[in-house]
């Protein structure tokens, strides 16, 4: 981001802080022209975005949303059913692309190239912005395969034994490896549902990518499965940028640096994780973590 | 008194138990408080009457059907008189066909002898009292049936469980006459064809590179002695059908993956059902569409480019059946395609993969079983067919694996050996069962195979 950009930003942030001082006692209703409270910007961004609206046809599905995601952090989004943070995730590589009558305006950038410039490759953006859903949805392939695929499609290994170096690499650091290395050519579907969510994270990584998108990626999984995933995520962030969907509160508190509130499709507050669970500033926040709706 | 008389007769009856039932059950009920005191529905007690009423008279009426004409053919034989009664079971049928005809007015009685006449007279009376007796019969058991229902409704008794087991034990006969029928088919066909087998060896027609199943049918004819080798048939049947599989695989495949993947909604509500329409054409229709346009077409292109082609060929014959197979695979595919969960799709778009790279490495492997399955309903629809066949791809039983010549298939004999005047006992038009029972091993081969693909597949993506 260039400095014009940022200091205008800044005044924003101030007006927020501002209007929040003058009227400590928020309403739950939420006012029309919402600004997003904390701290949504950061120095050190990898993806920036600025007036985010996303239409699914006639309807809104969300409104104005101003963020920055920082190189090497893992950011939590947090609220509601239907608050659109998932809708948000999947606009950070085009995902949304494949739903009919989906629109979204204002701009989205990733090292300061819009991402939904025409010219964009979108393919090429998706190897760089690497995503695991809701549901473990390896492929009907064997474990090796599953691995290989993106490295296949894009070119990345020129030799048999450069392949099985990425598959051995990408499954041991989604520490999946020590458990499949002597069945790596059966169905990655036979896996357990946890072992099949880190085949996909290994699948993502295979491809080296900057960021990786993940839409409740322990929502389908049993405690212990879902512990060795938000192990998982830590280690990653060494290496990754990852924007993570929960409905979890405990999971965005383990594994998140900043928790970003989604409600009605506006972004309410974004602040250092700590923070938002033990000081929210605005009071819709306070009102999700506490349990007060959601 | 007729039989479709007496079964609307019948109908009324059971109608009539309903409503008596339901009315019995009702009066039962009004006093103790409503409905709600009886185990079952009023409606129920009416349908238990009903039966009661129906089934024992109906089983009475089937077993008649199957007996009664025997019983009486029987006696009218046995009354005949030492002098006309025949010497072999030829001579038997014609006797009894003579005296059948007379009864019903067919055959005029004068100029008959007079036993006959009175054989005849004697079987119209028989037939007479065996529907009179039948009608009373029936309607007795019948109001007895009813009489009994009504005795049998108490607030407590369960109707509801009775009706259901009728209803079920209905349900499981419809299927099992759909399987005693199939098996009769087979049967018959079978034994047919041992019969055939008799006069020539098993060996001779299964491995016999030559067909010319002209027989002899008086014993001085010359040159015909016939022969039933059945290879020539069954290459030429596959040659036929593996045109058509080189042309409606590639297209119904494609046309299916498009429709599925790439199509918009608008196209899909328009194209889908226009693709089916090519299934509901009647084959006559593409049969004569190949013996008068294909054909003739490809004759001359073959000719402008210095290739003799027959004008009827197993090009011609099995490419417009390709173009009649199509919409089954097309939609079969296009089903299982669809049905492949927006999950996969997601998980390799999202890891950069196109479009395409997505359907041919993803989507179209997940979606295999049920193709292979589709491609093997079709190959199994292209052996059977038959109009195509005859119109388009001639009679000559040639031994080659040249579409452009003309070859014939298995059906177009079975049906050029039956059609015409035929002895049913001549090897010649038994060969057609043999043929048909042969032609129903493979296409069942084929299905198990196909199913036997689908099942190992089958839970590959959940």
């Amino acid at each position: 981001m260039n400095k014009v950009d940022q200091s205008t930003h800044k005044s924003k942030e101030n007006t927020s802080e501002q209007k929040l001082n003058s009227s400590p006692k928020q309403s739950l209703d939420l006012d029309k022209n919402h600004v997003t409270v904390g701290k949504p910007f950061s120095d050190d961004s990898k993806m920036t975005m600025r007036n985010v609206d996303v239409f699914y046809a006639d309807k809104q599905a969300i409104y104005d949303v101003n963020l920055d995601i920082a190189k090497n952090e893992v950011i939590a989004m947090i609220g509601p059913s239907g608050c659109g943070k998932s809708t948000f995730l999947r606009t950070l590589n085009r995902m949304n692309d494949t739903v009919d009558g989906c629109r979204v305006s204002g701009t989205i950038a990733m090292d300061g190239e819009n991402l939904y410039a025409p010219k964009l490759d979108v393919v090429e953006l998706r190897a760089r912005v690497g995503m695991v859903f809701q549901k473990p949805n390896p492929f009907p392939k064997s474990i090796y395969e599953n691995v290989a695929y993106g490295a296949k499609i894009h070119g990345l290994a020129d030799s048999r034994v450069d392949l099985d170096e990425i598959v051995e690499n990408s499954l041991r650091k989604a520490s999946l490896w020590e458990e499949v290395k002597e069945r790596l050519h059966q169905p990655g579907t036979g896996l357990s549902g946890g072992q099949q969510q880190r085949l996909c994270i290994a699948r993502a990584i295979a491809v080296s990518p900057e960021v990786i998108l993940m839409d409740e990626p322990c929502s389908a999984l049993d405690p212990i499965a879902t512990a060795k995933i938000e192990e998982l995520i830590e280690e990653l962030s060494q290496n990754f940028t990852i924007a993570i969907v929960t409905h979890s509160m405990q999971q965005a508190a383990r594994v998140s640096h900043r928790t970003a509130y989604f409600h009605l499709g506006k972004l309410i507050e974004v602040n250092p994780t700590e923070q938002v669970f033990t000081l929210p500033e605005h009071q819709l926040t306070e009102a999700y973590i506490t349990g007060r709706f959601g | 008194m007729q039989v479709t008389n007496i079964l609307f007769l019948l109908v009324g009856l059971g109608a009539f138990g309903y409503y008596l039932g339901r009315g019995r059950s009702l009066a039962m009920a009004n006093p103790l408080g409503g409905i709600r005191r009886l185990h079952s529905l009023p409606s129920y007690h009416g349908m238990h009457v009903a039966l009661w009423c129906l089934i024992p008279s109906l089983i009475l009426l089937g077993l008649w059907f199957i007996f009664a004409d025997a019983v009486i053919n029987n006696l009218v034989i046995s009354s005949l008189e030492p002098a006309l009664l025949p010497p072999d079971s030829a001579g038997y049928n014609l006797v009894f066909n003579k005296i059948n005809n007379i009864a019903s007015g067919v055959i005029k009685e004068q100029g008959q002898p007079l036993g006959l006449i009175e054989a005849a007279q004697y079987m119209d009376s028989l037939r007479t009292m065996s529907r009179w007796s039948l009608t009373l019969l029936l309607l007795t058991v019948s109001l007895f049936g009813l009489a009994w229902g009504q005795r049998k409704i108490t607030v407590d008794f369960r109707a509801r469980p009775a009706v259901e087991k009728v209803m079920q034990n209905m349900l499981f006969v419809c299927a099992c006459l759909a399987i005693f029928t199939t098996l009769g088919i087979v049967l018959s066909v079978l034994f047919e064809s041992i019969q055939f087998f008799r006069s020539v060896p098993l060996y001779d027609f299964v491995f016999g590179l030559d067909w010319s199943p002209q027989t002899a049918i008086r014993e001085d004819q010359v040159g015909s002695s016939g022969s039933f080798g059945a290879i020539p048939l069954f290459v030429g049947t596959l040659l036929v059908s593996a045109v058509a599989m080189f042309i409606a695989v590639p297209i119904g495949l494609m046309s299916a993956i498009y429709l599925a993947e790439y199509a918009g909604k608008n196209v899909r509500t328009f194209a889908k059902p226009a693709l089916e329409v090519l299934a509901g054409i009647p084959t006559v229709v593409y049969g004569f569409f190949a013996a008068l346009t294909v054909a003739p077409f490809l004759r001359n292109l073959g000719s402008d480019f210095g290739l003799a082609i027959s004008s009827e060929s197993a090009l011609a014959a099995g490419g417009v059946m390709g173009i009649m197979i199509i919409p089954f695979i097309s939609s079969l595919a296009d089903d299982v395609i669809t049905a492949v969960p927006q999950s996969m799709r997601d998980g390799s778009l999202a890891m950069g993969a196109t479009q395409s790279e997505t359907i041919r490495r993803v989507v179209i492997p997940a979606a295999l079983p049920g193709i292979v399955g589709g491609i093997m309903l079709a190959v199994s629809r292209a052996i059977g067919e038959t109009m195509i066949v005859v119109m388009a791809a001639g009679m000559a039983a040639n031994l080659t694996a040249n579409p452009l010549e003309s070859v014939t298939t298995v059906t177009v004999q079975i049906v050029t050996l039956l059609t015409g005047d035929q002895e049913f006992d001549s090897p010649k038009t038994l060969a057609a069962f043999a043929l048909g029972l042969m032609l129903f091993m493979v296409t069942l081969v084929l299905n198990i195979v196909a199913l036997h693909i689908v099942k190992k597949y089958r839970e590959q993506y959940e």
